[in-house]
């Protein structure tokens, strides 16, 4: 219980000044509410640091995102928009990306950023310290700047996505002046955050709380229009509920909020419900077999199964309405989703007859045979989906035994490939070349390394496919081989796809332009401001 | 054996616990015949309130019929409780018995470890020892079995301990009987009612931690359990109180039920009240 935490409420926010009221237990954190007002927020779990080059959890990337910036940001439908980078040119080969940097930005320490910032940092640091930024930037030849104001970034061979390289946890700028020639990781600048971002790091309360406040040298004129953010660690999800109700804190994201509450905080007259800002995220979630094992192996049990299964009860059940049926690799949400592939209806019939071929007969009790599923130990919403397997498989004469794990027992379990069916959710990040080639990809089968292709997925066409349409420089190119490889994928079911997940992103309704772009929580809320 | 049972008849708490005992147990013997599908089947709408839907506590956030789970549930916890204090009587007794009875460095060898096993709280022995050998039914009888012994066995070891000193046990002795032979053929049976007592509360303590380990998440995934709907329920207790109160009422009954038993028990048993 945070009872000490929310002890403090946060009252007026029109525009008559500071109002802040001193609880129960009284620890003097008052929090100011000018004009444009303060926003308190909900974060969980606690970050371990906030310096996103280093590390790209969630709670890192929601709060990072205000402090550091990157080049770019996304709209909704993942087109770039301009942050960092003013503006950009692609060349025709698609070879030759040149960014201008705006000129009048500044470190929060007052040292003007410069493109010498963003050769440092996307050439040297993220190299050695964040592997997504690693496989983008080994592509290129070289990152050169050209004066202080412009980045040229040449690639050895096309890559179509390399636009959406340049999120802020993708590619967060660093400070060269207080990283280079350091030990990154041990470097004391890593627990006073110095980034380009419209809010600063102002204090940070082990256990309690981490208030940035705005950043008065922001490069934006009005920019931000919040004053400060109050971020809460709140680990009981019964208190982040209240806290929402009560209005102590005025925004949630991602899982704070229980699936079942969501709905009931919705309604209430002070709360807007948005789940939009998720689209650069746009997990997909799936039942995973392991095709290295029997019967897994045989597509026609994988389709039995997928005939079993319902994606209809997760969403409305286990999901409450916050996830959408998902019916192939690639979110509905993203770029190159192609609807027109063979999908599966719910049929327990048609299930029953592909195992009678298959050769699987019933046994008295009407069993044909016995499986296990690693149940994901990431909370309740796992633990329903993997009863609901349970339940599910047995209509088809599949007993299915759940096997429970901690969750480094899980990612062992799993990345060493010793388990029979298990459950996995994956982020995208805006482009199948980025997100999903690499569960379906050979070339991406390594023993030991979680979110690869664990199920050990063999095609090698399907391998063709993604290669060539990752360095694909047209829409339509590109289109054309992902639709081939989702037809393929959607008749071979290497997994079996369930639903789209969406996040609820819960907010007081008197703030404005908050969530404006598509990584929503993670961005930099420059914008936000109250309007009542 | 008959002015014992006519004592504990005329116990009221013997009468109530026996019969909501007996009554748990009906139930549970009964669980198939009452619910013949598994408490696991989605049975009709998710959030139906108690009689809704025909369910008559109601069902939980997935459709599953309460009323199944209660009455399964009372299987397992039964099944646990009763099979972990056998294991724990199993362990405890013999050990109590030989500390008792050898005395001496025995004795010390066994006091000492006994001591050590107590020294840790039962609960957090009995999560770490689950955790590590993964959740089925028998790791957590093995568990609850490991960690309820040491009462049991510093009970046994100082009722045989006096029990050993009586005359007919020196009499067994002269006439040559094996140690052995005079342990369980003469000493142990009458040492036995005090801990038959403080089996039957083992019973109810087991249950409970049980629940508590479901309740954590460390149940067996594939038995339904009280602690595990109690667990599972918890988080919308807000919207549906029936998913929770009806699995916590079944603990409230049984492991009173099996506490009264065992106090009507300890009366009967005990020589001084029985005979008054």
């Amino acid at each position: 219980m945070n009872r000490r935490e929310f002890s403090k409420l946060l009252l007026a926010t029109g525009t008559t000044g500071v109002a802040a009221q001193t609880g129960l237990f009284g620890d003097m954190v008052a929090y100011a509410q000018n004009g444009e007002g303060g926003l308190t927020a909900i974060i969980q779990p606690e970050p371990p640091l906030l310096v996103v080059a280093l590390n790209q959890q969630i709670p890192v990337g929601i709060i990072g995102g205000k402090l550091y910036e990157s080049l770019l940001s996304y709209d909704f439908d993942l087109s770039p928009r301009p942050q960092l980078a003013k503006s950009w040119t692609v060349s025709e080969d698609g070879l030759t990306y040149t960014f201008e940097l705006v000129d009048n930005a500044k470190w929060h320490d007052g040292t003007p950023f410069t493109a010498a910032d963003v050769v440092f940092s996307c050439d040297v640091m993220l190299k050695e310290v964040h592997p997504r930024a690693r496989a983008n930037f080994d592509r290129c030849e070289s990152i050169t700047a050209e004066g202080d104001h412009t980045v040229v970034f040449k690639l050895k061979e096309p890559f179509a996505p390399f636009l959406l390289a340049f999120e802020t946890s993708s590619a967060p700028i660093m400070p060269k002046h207080l990283y280079e020639g350091t030990d990154y990781r041990n470097n004391p600048a890593n627990d006073t955050p110095v980034g380009t971002g419209p809010f600063k790091l102002a204090e940070w309360v082990r256990g309690s709380h981490i208030r940035l406040e705005a950043n008065a040298d922001y490069y934006h004129e009005g920019e931000p229009g919040l004053t400060e953010i109050f971020y809460r660690v709140v680990p009981d999800g019964a208190s982040r509920s209240v806290a929402m109700e009560t209005g102590e804190a005025q925004l949630s994201q991602f899982s704070d909020i229980e699936t079942f509450d969501v709905q009931r905080l919705a309604d209430m007259p002070h709360l807007d419900l948005t789940t939009k800002g998720y689209e650069f995220f746009s997990p997909v979630l799936w039942y995973e077999p392991n095709l290295r094992r029997e019967p897994f192996n045989d597509v026609r049990f994988r389709k039995a199964m997928r005939l079993l299964l319902d994606p209809n009860f997760i969403v409305e059940r286990i999901m409450f309405g916050l996830a959408q049926p998902a019916t192939g690799p690639i979110a509905s949400t993203t770029k190159f989703y192609d609807a027109n592939v063979t999908t599966y209806e719910q049929d327990v019939e048609k299930a029953n007859a592909l195992l009678d071929e298959m050769g699987l007969a019933k046994d008295a009790d009407g069993k044909r045979i016995t499986i296990h599923h690693l149940v994901v130990p990431f909370g309740e919403m796992w633990t329903r989906l993997a009863e609901y397997f349970r339940q599910a498989m047995s209509a088809g004469g599949i007993e299915v035994v759940l096997d429970s794990t901690d969750p480094g027992g899980f990612a062992e379990t799993v990345s060493n490939w010793d388990y029979d069916t298990t459950c996995n959710m994956l982020y995208q990040f805006g482009d199948p070349a980025l997100g999903v080639a690499r569960s379906y990809i050979s070339s991406n089968i390594r023993k030991g390394v979680m979110f690869t292709n664990t199920q050990g997925y063999e095609n090698a066409e399907v391998d063709t496919l993604f290669a060539e349409a990752a360095v694909q420089t047209s829409e339509e190119a590109r289109q054309e081989r992902y639709s081939k490889a989702q037809q393929i994928l959607c008749d071979e079911l290497p997994v079996l796809w369930m639903t789209e997940q969406k996040f609820a992103t819960l907010y007081d309704n008197r703030i404005a332009d908050l969530i404006v772009t598509a990584t929503g929580v993670n961005a930099n809320f420059a914008k936000a401001h109250y309007v009542k | 054996m008959n002015k014992t049972l006519r004592t504990f008849l005329r116990r009221p708490a013997g009468i109530v616990g026996l019969t909501l005992l007996g009554l748990v147990c009906l139930v549970a013997v009964l669980a198939p015949l009452l619910y013949p599908a598994s408490p696991w089947d989605i049975a009709g709408m998710p959030f139906a309130r108690p009689g809704e839907d025909g369910m008559v506590f109601g069902s939980d956030t997935l459709g599953r019929d309460i009323a199944a789970g209660v009455v399964h549930g009372a299987r397992v916890s039964l099944i646990i409780g009763v099979t972990s204090t056998i294991a724990a009587l199993a362990i405890g007794v013999t050990l109590g018995a030989v500390a008792g009875f050898a005395g001496g460095m025995t004795d010390r060898v066994i006091v000492r470890i006994t001591e050590i096993f107590q020294t840790i709280p039962n609960f957090v022995l009995a999560i770490l020892l689950v955790a590590i050998l993964t959740p089925t039914l028998s790791t957590i009888i093995f568990s609850i079995g490991l960690v309820s012994w040491p009462p049991l066995a510093r009970l046994t070891r100082s009722q045989v301990q006096s029990v050993a000193q009586r005359e007919f046990v020196q009499a067994a002795r002269c006439q040559g009987q094996s140690a052995a032979s005079v342990l369980v053929r003469h000493v142990l049976p009458n040492a036995i009612s005090p801990i038959i007592v403080t089996g039957s509360l083992t019973v109810a303590a087991a249950i409970l931690i049980e629940a508590a380990l479901s309740f954590m998440g460390l149940g067996d995934p594939n038995h339904m359990s009280w602690g595990y709907m109690i667990g599972a329920g918890r988080t919308v207790i807000r919207q549906a109180w029936w998913m929770s109160v009806f699995p916590g009422l079944a603990i409230l009954l049984t492991v009173v039920a099996i506490n009264l038993v065992g106090e009507a028990l300890n009366d009967a048993l005990n020589p001084r009240i029985s005979r008054s």
